[in-house]
């Protein structure tokens, strides 16, 4: 059971928040009103992970919380907790 | 013949009750709260138990949870409990145990055929036969489930009670010995909240007959005041009978406290077992040494046991466990044991493979031989004589029983659990902690140090630093030990080779001849070896056999124990009630079923009931004697030719609010939202990123920048979490707001071309008229007196309206909405007659016509993927493949002949082949009889289904054995234009 | 000992070989495959000595007549999910690509003992995959329909069919989660994870594949985009092909290739009571629960659930999934209550995005992957050999992997068998 230190509401047990998935991908274009990315890139975008062994930083909401976004930096290995910051201000994505 | 007996006076529980119990129909007394197999011991019963292979006779091996042997069945009221080690379970007055996996009965037992047969069964042996002919596989499969096994699971669910709690602390103490107290002491004095839990039900039990004293005390009188004195502190929980089972992630650990062995009396609601589901900063562990058994000759038969679990017996019980006793001792401590068991009055010899040692046994009264060892056993149900091998040459030796040494194995589970790598230590020949871990210490005879005076010093250095690792001051006061000596030593092995059967793994009858089988025939590894032969894989999980097993096969490959390893510790350390794991999850935890605010309106309205995802909806209601088909073609009807009224609260609702809130729609929608006017609705087509149809729903702009959005019932947690991730790492200029407020709204929609006027008569600030109110529109006001939200949309295909009321208004608005609709006779219908509503509109369903592989295209909603802005998924509306003219897309599907039905869940395939590998053309996603149409309807996704309207095929359900000719028909069945509902 | 050439008598396994040895004290039994020193080339070096990895060199020997061939493993072979798995082997697949490539997967287990000459134990009880209500049946029965379509067995239990097979099931009528029926496909079932490994370790070894245990690869040697041998902890070994079949591990071996995979590694947990008698003789499966329920032939229930639901190479669980998998586990078969879980552990996934594996070339030239099997790999093993031999052999996919190409993720013809998207963690 992990302990998630959630910067709304402090430190929460592990089912208490859902995961998110990797934070470091970012979505190109689009949305933010620059030039779409090209078919390939955006399979990329959507498909491809770095899938590290060690540092990860990665999204998880508190679900039974604050409903907020977080960005957590964790261990895939020990599982150690680096940071969790809100994803409105540490987000990567 | 036993030569056990009790010694008066001795023991923590003299002067305790005596209780009656019964082992296998033998009734039997006992001392209340002894352990069974203290108890079995002390009536002389030697065989408790067979082994799992070959079902040879066992008795009591160990004195706690490394029992590998004597496992029973108890007898229960509230159930049966297989496979319970006699070492762990109290003496209860009525105790009722039997044996189990034998057949008559243990000490009789016919399948131990499989002992003589034993030279065809050696490790592996499965793997190498029962393979020809193939259909015999089964039957040898058979065969050899019914010999495994042990006990017989409960014939039905046991009634025990189970309880879980959380806690908080910040230091766990993991072992209640001499180490543990003082770090629990050191840790307690400081101020810090202390756990200290231990399996027995005394603390300090290792500390029985020790000879040293601890600041001048008795080494267990010491052990005793530690008790006490820790009671007295408010930041100190004392649990006895509990094990550490798990450690986890960052202080995350499981404990299991026993709370009670006896049956509950009537209406006690005391709990069997407890689950603690801890959260610590630190945990030190402090759980022991296990003494390891030694490898000889017959090794396995009820009286061979430990030298601690033979004197231990003694401490803690009063109970010798021979007349006779072999100690076959390697150290000093073995000595001590000897000297103990001698002075109660048992006739002990102890044989020792040094050249010299201890004196103190033979002081005591026993004989020793040095430079001797236990090489062989005999006796038929126990050990009678023993075979020595000395200076002096071999003899057989009478003896009941046979105390082995053979040194000791730190309890390294605990530590080992979340990574600690446990190393061979070639001087005092155990694996000890290697690496440091996070979070955690070991201390004293588990960190390898058996120094009583070094492990309290231990004990306290460590208690020093984990206390200033939570900003707490602690003393480093160590009680003064004295005549204290390491008296573990290295330990001895027995070196016994060739055909005689050593057994390393009791229970699973692992022998070191099958250990050098596995390594001849190339399973070198470890847990090749493990695996291979089943060492370790008992329900003791090698707490006693695998560090011989190690060494064993560290012989067989000529290479040092360290090239060897251990197996990976795996939770938990002692085997968990799984009623105690479930006790936090009851079946309703684990999945709530979920219940609309008009539920017990629906119930006593006769409705039936279905289960809807997470949530319990009205299927139909049933009036008198009506089929299912008779209730839902009524109640659609009603809603085509007149009115009924739906229960729709369990769509999904978001509040938006803020300035930017058609920028947001227009990049979640695939449609466009710049024109959408105050009081009006808009559907929205929302795709994940891959172009796949997410979700649906109407959006309502109540306000410039406030809106409402619905979605879909089981996306309403989902399209929450995206819509605010999207908000909160993308999109983080937009000012808009999201707020999720499905469960703060009841929702009835009223349907059929006389709703309006069911409408008009309880409309409070809002006009009901086709002009006032269009299609599409919103209203803010009340209805029936309480505020609403009333939307003009429609799912039916009918004039509705969607009316949302507080969730605690629900009932109300429910009942006065069926009073407002008596002149009509307006009923209530249910999701079954809602889904044919739909299915003759050709509306399409999340999850069933748009299936988690759908874009919008193949829905043929393409008219709604707006081609003037960017939307989340658009991009991947461009890959090649979503184009493919052979996607399966909606189309609609009636019988050729109309009279007859559908077949349920079925495929689509071409007439003139129905039965070719890989011919489904696609398949019936919905499908209903339609009252409206008189004739069954179906929407399919068909491969190419858009152009091939106006085709014939066979739509087949191969499992039902059915087929009927269908034609494809565009999919909408009924108004197709829509003008019923806008009008 | 060691060496290419089968200096040693090949023993046959068989019920007169076992009495033959008995009698000799079981000296006489070879290695079940060698230990050889790893040679300075070979035709094609498979890296990862599970199962896959193994079945691909095997059937490479077999099939193909490449003999010329090792299998490289880090540790002891089978012993990532070959040997931490469920056991389950079944071809109920709805997507044609997932359901003709397993069927043909379960076709090799039933002939599969025979032709390893080692018996893995396959058993074909069936699972049992119980449906909770109306709308699940019909939705499961549209599936197992499209089974038949396909050549596959499947057929529906009703309640009182399940009840007869698996009578232990809470057939009350407060069951939160009540037995409408079941999907069954009788010719699933179970087989012995760790035998398949080693079974076919030694077929793949007596035809002179050479199996390499602790050797570790630490990169490769590549040339103008074609792979020319790999880097190990045991020296370089040139290759004309390479093969990758390292399930968890396949986004670091495939990193070291300089690729990136749609694959993100997850931990998923199985467990098991202690031993008892027989009372539970097929798989039970709750889709809904997601619940995976058998009984060894040991006696032990063993028990998988879901991933444990975020990214994760660590092997060991976490507590949620445990609690998780056991109070269904209770739920479904009051029974077990009285029961006591004795063991825990976990195994990484090579999740892909889409949930279906990836056996396919790669953009480098001769250097094949093999992997994404999400939990589902076990029951491949055979056929992923056989389809991973092929394609290396051929240089080219054969028709029943053609669809499990990387080129998918760009093309968009995704195989998401559950239709949740590109959540792996979901899958």
């Amino acid at each position: 059971m992990l302990l998630i230190s959630c910067p709304f509401c402090g430190e929460r047990p592990e089912d208490e928040f859902g995961f998110g998935g990797d934070a470091s991908v970012r979505h190109q274009g689009g949305g933010d009103g620059t030039e779409p990315a090209s078919v390939e890139q955006y399979a990329d975008y959507l498909y491809l992970r770095d899938n590290p062994k060690g540092r990860h930083a990665e999204y998880w909401v508190h679900r039974y919380g604050c409903r907020r976004w977080l960005v957590a930096e964790r261990d895939t290995v020990t599982h150690e907790i680096f940071s969790v910051k809100s994803a409105s201000e540490g987000g990567t994505g | 013949m036993s030569g056990a007996r009790r010694i008066p006076g001795a023991g923590l529980l003299a002067g305790a009750p005596p209780v009656s119990f019964c082992f296998d129909g033998h009734r039997h007394t006992g001392v209340a709260g002894e352990s069974l197999a203290a108890a079995l011991i002390a009536n002389g019963e030697r065989v408790v138990a067979r082994s799992f292979k070959y079902h040879r006779p066992r008795g009591v091996m160990g004195i706690g949870n490394e029992e590998p042997g004597a496992l029973v069945t108890i007898a229960r009221p509230t159930g049966d409990e297989p496979n319970v080690r006699a070492t762990t379970v109290e003496l209860y007055d009525g105790l009722e145990a039997r044996g189990q996996n034998a057949w008559p009965s243990v000490r009789f037992d016919l399948t131990a055929v499989n002992d003589v047969l034993s030279p065809l069964f050696p490790a592996g042996f499965y793997y190498k036969t029962f393979m020809e002919p193939v259909s015999a596989w089964p039957f040898y499969e058979r065969m050899i489930r019914r010999i495994a096994g042990l006990g017989e699971v409960p014939r039905v669910a046991d009634r025990e009670i189970y309880t879980s709690t959380h806690a908080h602390a910040d230091i766990l103490v993991a072992g209640g010995g001499a180490a543990g107290l003082q770090a629990a002491l050191i840790a307690a004095r400081a101020g810090a909240r202390v756990i200290l839990a231990d399996e027995n039900p005394w603390f300090g039990l290792g500390l029985l007959g020790e000879t040293a004293t601890i600041d001048g005390l008795p080494a267990h009188d010491w052990a005793r005041e530690v008790g006490k004195e820790l009671a007295q502190f408010e930041n100190v929980t004392l649990l006895k009978r509990t094990s550490v089972a798990g450690r986890y992630e960052q202080g995350f650990v499981i404990l299991c406290q026993n709370l009670r062995d006896a049956p509950p009396a009537a209406g006690d609601p005391m709990p069997r077992w407890r689950l603690w589901k801890l959260r610590v900063k630190q945990t030190i562990i402090a759980t022991g040494a296990i003494e390891r058994p030694l490898l000889f000759a017959n090794n396995d038969r009820p009286g061979v046991m430990t030298t601690s679990a033979a004197v231990g017996y003694l401490d803690r019980y009063g109970v010798l466990v021979g007349g006779r006793i072999m100690v076959a001792a390697g150290d000093d401590a073995a000595h001590d044991a000897a000297a103990r068991l001698a002075r109660a009055g048992a006739q002990v010899t102890v044989v020792d493979s040094r050249d010299s040692g201890s004196r103190i046994a033979l002081e005591a009264g026993a004989s020793v031989e040095w430079r001797a060892r236990a090489v062989n056993t005999r006796g038929r149900a126990g050990v009678t004589t023993v075979r020595i091998e000395g200076s002096a040459g071999h003899r057989w030796v009478p003896a009941d029983i046979v105390a082995t040494s053979g040194g000791w194995s730190p309890a390294l589970h605990l530590y080992a659990q979340t990574g600690g790598k446990p190393v061979w230590d070639d001087t005092r020949q155990m694996f000890i902690p290697g690496t440091t871990e996070q979070g955690a210490v070991t201390v004293g005879a588990c960190n390898g140090t058996f120094d009583l005076g070094a492990a309290l010093g231990e004990a306290t250095s460590a208690a020093v630093k984990v206390c200033e690792a939570i900003r707490l001051t602690a003393a480093a006061r160590s009680p003064v030990a004295e005549n204290s000596h390491d008296t573990a030593g290295a330990g001895q092995w027995s070196e016994v080779r060739g055909r005689k059967r050593c057994f390393v793994d009791i229970q699973n009858d692992v022998t070191v001849a099958d250990l050098d089988l596995a390594v001849q025939e190339g399973y070198r590894s470890i847990e090749h070896v493990k695996r291979y032969t089943t060492l370790g894989m008992g329900t003791d999980q090698g707490k006693l056999g695998n560090v011989n097993g190690v060494k064993a096969i560290a012989e067989a490959r000529g290479e040092a124990m360290s090239a060897v390893g251990t197996t990976r510790f795996r939770p938990p350390y002692v085997p968990l009630p799984m009623g105690v794991v479930a006790a936090h999850l009851s079946p309703d935890q684990h999945h709530p079923m979920r219940r609309t605010a008009a539920h017990q309106l629906h119930e006593a309205a006769g409705c039936v009931w279905l289960n809807a995802g997470a949530w319990l909806r009205p299927q139909f209601y049933r009036r008198g004697g009506e089929t299912d088909l008779e209730a839902v073609n009524r109640e659609v009807l009603a809603v085509r030719r007149n009115v009924g009224l739906v229960d729709v609260s369990t769509l999904g609702k978001i509040e938006i609010a803020g300035p930017d809130t058609i920028t947001f729609l227009n990049r979640v929608y695939t449609n466009g939202w710049s024109t959408l006017k105050v009081g009006m609705g808009r559907y929205g087509l929302m795709l994940r990123e891959d172009g796949i149809v997410f979700d649906d729903g109407v959006t309502m702009r109540l306000g410039e920048q406030h809106f409402v959005m619905s979605t879909t019932s089981s996306g309403a947690g989902a399209v929450y979490e995206w819509l605010t991730m999207l908000l909160e790492t993308r999109w983080r200029d937009l000012r808009v707001t999201l707020m999720p407020v499905t469960e703060q709204w009841f929702a009835a929609a009223l349907a059929g071309p006389k709703a309006r006027e069911v409408l008009g008569r309880v409309a409070e600030g809002f006009e009901v008229s086709n002009d006032a109110f269009p299609f599409m529109g919103g209203r803010v006001g009340r209805v029936a007196g309480i505020p609403a939200r009333v939307f003009r949309i429609s799912f039916s295909g009918e004039l509705s309206y969607e009316i949302n009321v507080p969730a605690d208004r629900g009932e109300e608005l429910w009942t006065a909405l069926l009073d407002a609709g008596r002149p009509e006779e307006m009923a209530p219908y249910g999701l079954e007659s809602m889904g044919v509503l739909r299915l003759e509109k050709g509306h399409f369903v999340i999850g069933r016509e748009a299936e988690g592989r759908t874009n919008p295209y193949d829905i043929g909603l393409g008219r709604m993927v707006s081609t003037k802005k960017w939307f989340v998924g658009k991009e991947a509306l461009d890959f090649p493949e979503m184009k493919n003219p052979r996607r399966r897309q909606l189309v609609g599907v009636v019988p050729a002949n109309k009279t007859e039905r559908l077949p349920s869940s079925a495929h689509l395939v071409l007439p003139e082949a129905p039965d070719k590998v890989g011919g489904s053309q696609g398949w019936v996603a919905s499908m209903a009889w339609s009252p409206t149409l008189d004739h069954d309807i179906a929407l399919a996704l068909v491969e190419g289904g858009h152009a091939r309207t106006g085709e014939r095929l066979l739509a087949y359900a191969p499992i039902a054995g059915k087929k009927v000719a269908v034609d494809l028909v565009a999919p909408h069945f009924y108004d197709p234009d829509g003008g019923r509902q806008s009008g | 000992m060691t060496g290419s050439n089968l200096d040693w008598t090949i023993v046959r396994y068989s019920v007169f070989s076992l009495a033959r040895q008995a009698l000799a004290g079981h000296a006489g039994w070879p290695e079940a495959w060698r230990k050889p020193e790893p040679k300075r080339r070979y035709d094609v070096v498979i890296i990862g000595g599970g199962g896959h990895g193994l079945a691909t060199a095997y059937y490479l020997a077999k099939l193909h007549g490449i003999t010329n061939v090792a299998v490289l493993e880090r540790g002891w072979i089978g012993g990532g999910n070959t040997g931490r798995n469920t056991t389950i082997v079944r071809s109920n697949y709805f997507l044609k690509d997932n359901a003709f490539f397993y069927e043909h997967a379960l076709k090799l287990w039933e002939g599969l003992s025979l032709d390893l000459n080692f018996n893995v134990m396959f058993s074909q009880r069936g699972n049992i995959i119980l449906t909770h209500d109306f709308g699940g049946a019909e939705g499961a029965t549209m599936r197992y329909n499209a089974l038949r379509l396909n050549g596959i067995d499947g057929e529906f239990l009703t309640r009182e069919e399940v009840r007869r097979r698996v009578p232990d099931l809470d057939f009350s009528p407060t069951a939160r989660f009540p037995v409408f029926g079941a999907m069954n496909q009788p010719r699933s079932g179970v087989a012995r994870h760790d035998a398949v490994a080693w079974g076919f370790a030694r077929a793949a070894d007596r035809r002179g594949v050479d199996i390499i245990e602790n050797c570790e690869v630490t990169g490769f040697d590549i040339a103008n985009g074609q792979v020319t041998g790999v880097r190990t902890s045991r020296g370089e070994i040139g290759a004309g092909k390479v093969g990758i079949a390292v399930a968890g591990h396949s986004g670091t071996v495939a990193a070291m290739a300089g690729l990136r995979l749609p694959i993100e590694t997850h931990l998923l947990q199985a467990m098991v009571s202690e031993p008892v008698k027989p009372f539970l003789d097929t798989v039970v499966i709750s889709p809904g629960l997601h619940l995976y329920v058998s009984q060894t032939d040991k006696g032990e229930v063993l028990m998988g659930g879901a991933l444990d639901g975020y990214n994760s190479y660590s092997q060991r669980g976490t507590w949620p999934a445990i609690e998780d998998v056991v109070s269904a586990s209770v739920a479904l078969l009051p029974r077990l209550r009285g029961l006591k879980l004795m063991r825990t552990w976990g195994g990484v996934m090579d999740m892909t995005m889409d949930g279906a594996p990836i056996i396919s070339k790669t953009p480098i030239q001769h250097l094949y992957l093999n992997g994404g099997w999400c939990y589902g790999g076990f029951k491949a093993t055979p056929g992923s050999g056989w389809v991973f031999a092929s394609t290396i052999a051929n240089d080219a996919p054969h028709p029943l992997n053609e669809g499990f190409s990387l080129d998918r993720f760009r093309s968009g013809r995704t195989l998401t068998e559950r239709g949740v998207g590109n959540l792996p963690h979901h899958h």
